[in-house]
């Protein structure tokens, strides 16, 4: 009989062969702790600074964050307030969005603590003094899908992601939400941190909310979590339906959400089995009700209602009329309640949402998407970025994405706001490429793109009326006049990448 | 013509708020402060000074705060500062 003892010089030669050593069983004696309180002490938790020091981070490097808490996030402040005392120069800041909380970055950047940013978007005071050159290199600006391809291809490489969360285990199991007696904060989807998960040297989990393993179930996966670290909040939850979202009562929105509608029931795809992503802006969000209306009324049912997911999308899908919720972001409270406590309610990562080269992603299924703009222009081009007055306050979200992939894009906008015109000779800054927009809805008339004929003659037959671009932008000049050029300086201060990764657009500083 | 203290209009956006006060030099005096100031400060300016020598007033210290009020809004706020200024109804 051969025993371990006969084989061993066989198990020697084969070790050998295949240039491995050969097994040594280990004198160690097993650890006989009781798990719940050995995955406390064997876990990956750590202080921010114990974190920053172990995840080898050095000088030029790039960090990247999410926005999931959008008005309340507190983690980009934080982990840069906390390298900025560690003395780090020269970081690259790759956030999924940065908005009006942030403006403590302008400090750091005048410190040379960032020294490049890529985000979505910019609002408020660093929107405001970026505009004014206050950084040497251009900040780059990519679409939530393209910046999930830039993350996966390598373009955009992550050496370090910080990345809130709302419940996480020792071992780094993940959630956007906790389901603990001691839940401090919730977000529901994390999308815009999946890329960043996957795709970062390093990880590190933020939480508010430390619970213990198994935190299932998790958006982000322990196998790519590298620490863990415990503070008293990540972000203020009541502030995620701050900024660009609104319900709106101003009869203006109204009357736009109802044309809105109009264009949705009548350009040919509402029927049973469609799909359908709304934005933030009041006329949107008021368009859902009259779909939903008309939705019952006639007996259709929407497969997947996709995005950035509200209250509104939420209550459709309870009442029967959309099978399914696809949220790369909660838009607000109810909806991330919703991520947690129903199944049909599906998290996708920003890839999965939005990205040109997934084949798989969601908007190239999605039939209507209805977007908001700052200015829409004569050949359909929308900006959404940068403010009549050249100064960037807003954000690309996944704009240029749905516009593209969609069957029919839809931008809802007042012809004029205050003594701003919305319909114009040419954006201020190239967000949206004009052939990948269909109609523009406004108070005074709905304009389709050429390139749509059949659409147009589908809306006209439904009695809807159809006016040239040309005739709204003229319409609008009438009311206002003709606006003097803006003071634009000679320094790019801003890059706007196409979804595709080439670039679109430059946005130049302003000079007061 | 004597002028008096007077306002007309609100701060809520697409509207204008206009002061007029006694000139201490001669003249008209305007004091803007627009949201559309790059692109529109000079218009608003034409208008305002337009409406009041229309209205016979040449010799104030204006303040407005613009909101991006259109043309026809930043005259009917001017002509009724004007009119609680003078006192002269101009709409009888």
């Amino acid at each position: 009989m051969s025993t371990l003892k006969d084989r061993a010089a066989a198990i020697s030669a084969q070790a050998g062969k295949m240039g491995k050593t050969v097994y040594q069983e280990t004198q160690e004696a097993k650890n006989g702790m009781f798990r719940r309180d050995y995955q406390k002490e064997n876990g990956k938790v750590v202080t921010l600074e114990e974190a920053i020091r172990r995840s080898g981070l050095k000088d030029g490097m790039t960090i990247s964050f999410h926005h999931h808490f959008r008005g309340g996030d507190k983690v980009v402040n934080m982990v840069v307030a906390k390298l900025a005392e560690m003395g780090f120069k020269n970081l690259h800041l790759a956030a999924s969005s940065l908005s009006d909380v942030h403006a403590p970055l302008i400090e750091h950047i005048k410190s040379g603590v960032i020294t490049k940013i890529t985000t979505s978007g910019l609002r408020g005071e660093l929107a405001n003094e970026i505009s004014h050159g206050l950084m040497d290199e251009p900040v780059e600006f990519r679409s939530h899908g393209g910046r999930g391809s830039a993350i996966a291809t390598g373009e955009i490489h992550i050496d370090v992601a910080f990345l809130g969360a709302s419940s996480c285990d020792p071992a780094g199991n993940a959630s956007g939400y906790s389901r603990s007696e001691n839940a401090k904060s919730i977000c529901g989807s994390l999308g815009y941190a999946l890329p960043d998960a996957q795709y970062a040297d390093k990880v590190v989990i933020i939480t508010d909310d430390l619970v213990a393993y198994p935190n299932t179930p998790n958006a982000i996966s322990e196998r790519n979590v590298d620490y863990v670290v415990v503070v008293d909040s990540v972000g203020d939850s009541s502030k995620i339906s701050s900024g660009a979202i609104r319900d709106s009562k101003n009869p203006r929105d109204i009357l736009l959400a109802q044309n809105a509608a109009k264009v949705i029931i009548n350009g040919g795809y509402f029927k049973e089995g469609f799909s359908i992503q709304t934005g933030t802006g009041g006329a949107s969000l008021a368009a859902v009700k009259y779909i939903r209306e008309s939705m019952i009324e006639r007996g259709i049912h929407a497969s997947y209602a996709l995005g950035g997911i509200t209250a509104h999308m939420v209550k459709m899908h309870e009442e029967g009329l959309i099978g399914r919720l696809i949220d790369v972001q909660s838009f607000d409270k109810v909806a991330a309640e919703s991520l947690k406590n129903d199944a049909f309610h599906k998290e996708v990562s920003a890839n999965e949402y939005a990205s040109a080269d997934e084949p798989g992603s969601a908007t190239h299924f999605l039939d209507m998407v209805i977007l908001s703009a700052l200015e829409v222009d004569v050949n359909f081009n929308v900006n959404v970025l940068v403010g009549s007055d050249g100064i960037i306050r807003g954000a690309i979200g996944g704009h240029p994405d749905t516009a593209a992939d969609s069957a029919l894009s839809i931008i809802v906008c007042p012809l004029l706001r205050g003594r701003i015109p919305c319909v114009v000779d040419e954006v201020t800054t190239l967000i949206t490429p004009g052939s990948t927009v269909d109609v523009v809805v406004t108070e005074y008339g709905i304009a389709v793109n050429p390139r749509r004929p059949e659409l147009a003659e589908r809306l006209r037959a439904a009695g809807l009326r159809i006016v040239d671009i040309h005739d709204l932008r003229d319409r609008a000049r009438k009311a206002i006049g003709t606006p003097e050029p803006l003071p634009f300086g000679d320094k790019v201060v801003g890059v706007v990448m196409n979804r595709e990764g080439s670039v679109q657009d430059v946005i130049m500083n302003i000079v007061d | 013509m004597e002028i008096r203290n007077a306002v007309a209009g609100t701060l809520e956006s697409g509207d204008i708020m206009v002061q007029i006060a006694p000139a201490e030099t001669e003249g008209l005096h305007i004091d803007l402060d627009s949201s559309v100031a790059a692109q529109f400060g000079k218009q608003i300016r034409r208008v305002i000074e337009e409406t009041l020598t229309g209205l016979g007033v040449e010799n104030a210290q204006v303040k407005a705060v613009d909101k991006g009020a259109l043309d026809c809004t930043i005259r009917a706020r001017v002509t009724a500062a004007a009119v609680r200024a003078t006192g002269k109804d101009v709409w009888k």
